[in-house]
């Protein structure tokens, strides 16, 4: 009995560390064939339009009242110390650092990570990317990596404009609905936001989740077993793994990038 | 050098994991020829074409196409021999994400610096020839069975291949599109000079059009030879499958333990 289940939980661990090397190995022949995505950036454009754009409403509504919680919360501990002045700078900073990447990393995880799984998947299991190699194309030039490029891409984009509309649903609640002065939630949130320790830190954060996120799924879709079951247990997989990896390294990097800092 | 044989297979033997599919077969395409291979369903064509293309590779023996034997290849000069390859996929596998136009313009744009005009009108020549010049503007999803196989049989020839592969072109088309493609088969075969490797159950329709045919059954080639040495054969493989008939050495079960027991008919008693 006893035996028995330390060989499967051994037996398990074995499966995941293979995978992950498996991954690895795939992540270094997205990187090896990527050229094919950037002299065709057409591809990639189209696949922007696909991951991106399609996961912008989302965003953004989740942007605007992610930012109009933070306006209504940031207020009420702010006032407590009597510095309601300050709640421009309180939006901005949790929304620039954290928020903005990590909460649009999770959607687009959800909206766009799952779909390219289901969509590279079932391509594996109707034979389409067999087709395409015997056509002498390689799949992971012509259909991966442009995935690949296009939600690196995206990412950060979207996360910028998460904390945008962020930003604008604190306004909205702190200044038009409870009355914090106009012009020291701007000119605090100024002076306070530094571009290289906030914004460019957020930014990396997003890429990083970026190629976490688009590795995964595609990685999922790509491996999935060819039949209706093994899609559909990948994209699952894809949203929970994807997640959870942009949760940690949000810990990551967080840790290295904020370290030290007031 | 030129090679008589396009295609040679030698004492060819692959399994998946453990059931063996292929035990040792021996099999050449010459120039200019369609060959037919037939088997009962599940008797390994389909690897066998998978095995041609270099999709997977053989345990034992060897597949040489032009001269080069596939094992020895690295992707480069395997996908340098496949630009000279087409394949019709069993199920079509079509692009979903193209109309039917783009999908038989997938390899001249990929391959080919051809202005679009020029591509448009190889695209709906190779469509015209399959009948569906007209459905250009279609989704794969809105064609049925036959229609998205003629769109696949299309795309197989786009690029003019030296072989192509047919896996089951017949199969779900009504009488008139069968006669029609395999028709096409033979006129593309010979006006072209290339050569076809044909995977059918149809043995009438097959014998109007090949020139050579193999039977295979448990992993071995059990019988070969022109049609007419096929219609005449007297072997009882050969007969029971030109014939139809469902007495004879070919099996129409996989191998599974016998029905009786699987049925538990010889527990009367609940
Ligand atoms: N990916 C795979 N993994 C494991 N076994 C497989 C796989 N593909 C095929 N097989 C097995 O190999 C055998 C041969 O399959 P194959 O597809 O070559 O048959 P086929 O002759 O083309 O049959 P059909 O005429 O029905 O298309 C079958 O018994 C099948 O169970
Ligand atoms: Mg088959």
């Amino acid at each position: 009995m006893l035996k028995e289940s330390i060989a499967r939980v051994g037996n398990r661990t074995l499966q995941g560390v293979g995978r992950i090397g498996f991954a690895v190995r795939f992540f270094v022949a997205i990187m090896l064939h990527s050229g094919t995505a950037f002299r065709r950036f057409g591809l990639t454009i189209r696949e922007m339009y696909f991951s991106g754009v399609q996961s912008l409403v989302i965003i953004l509504v989740s942007g605007l009242f992610v930012g109009m919680v933070l306006g209504l919360q940031g207020y009420e501990t702010l006032q407590t110390y009597g510095s309601e002045d300050a709640l421009g700078i309180l939006v901005a900073m949790s929304l620039v650092r954290e928020l903005g990447p990590v909460v649009a990393a999770l959607l687009f995880a959800s909206r766009a990570g799952s779909a390219i799984t289901a969509e590279i998947g079932l391509m594996k299991a109707t034979e389409q990317l067999s087709a395409m190699e015997m056509m002498a194309v390689d799949p992971i030039a012509r259909v991966v990596a442009p995935r690949f490029w296009a939600g690196v891409i995206s990412m950060p984009l979207l996360a910028a404009l998460f904390s945008a509309m962020g930003i604008f649903g604190g306004y909205l609640v702190g200044v038009q609905l409870i009355g914090v002065d106009e012009g020291s939630f701007w000119s605090q949130m100024q002076s306070a936001v530094d571009f290289e320790r906030d914004i460019l830190n957020g930014v990396i954060k997003s890429v990083v989740f970026g190629i976490a996120i688009t590795t995964i799924a595609l990685f999922e879709g790509y491996d999935a077993p060819p039949t209706a079951e093994g899609v559909s247990g990948a994209t699952t997989r894809t949203v929970v793994t994807s997640s959870l990896t942009v949760l940690a390294l949000d810990f990551v990097l967080t840790a290295f990038m904020f370290r030290g800092l007031s | 050098m030129q090679h008589d044989n396009l295609v040679e297979i030698e004492d060819v033997a692959f399994d998946y994991g453990a059931r063996p599919v292929l035990k040792g077969i021996n099999l050449t395409a010459k120039r200019g020829q369609v060959i037919a291979i037939m088997g009962s369903s599940g008797c390994g064509k389909t690897t066998l074409l998978r095995l041609i293309g270099g999709q997977i590779k053989p345990c034992q023996g060897a597949v040489r196409v032009a001269g080069e034997s596939l094992g020895e290849l690295n992707q480069a000069g395997l996908y340098r021999l496949r630009r000279n390859m087409g394949m019709l996929f069993q199920f079509g596998a079509l692009f979903t994400d193209m109309t039917v136009f783009d999908n038989v313009a997938f390899q001249l744009r990929e391959h080919s610096d051809l202005p679009e005009d020029a591509i448009r009108d190889m695209v709906l020549m190779k469509l015209h020839a399959v009948g569906l010049r007209g459905a250009a503007h279609l989704m794969p999803a809105e064609l049925s069975g036959g229609m998205a196989r003629r769109v696949a049989l299309a795309r197989a020839i786009a690029l003019d291949p030296q072989l192509v592969m047919y896996d089951e072109p017949f199969a779900g088309l009504d009488p008139i599109s069968l006669g029609i493609t395999g028709n096409l088969i033979r006129r593309l075969t010979d006006t072209l000079g290339l050569t076809s490797i044909l995977v059918t159950h149809d043995v009438h329709e097959s014998l109007k059009i090949v020139d050579y045919v193999y039977f295979v059954s448990e992993g071995v080639i059990v019988a070969e030879g022109t049609a007419d040495d096929i219609r005449e054969s007297d072997l009882s493989y050969v007969h029971q499958f030109v014939h139809g008939e469902a007495e004879g050495p070919v099996t129409f079960h996989y191998p599974a333990a016998p029905y009786v027991e699987d049925l538990r008919l010889g527990r009367q008693s609940a």
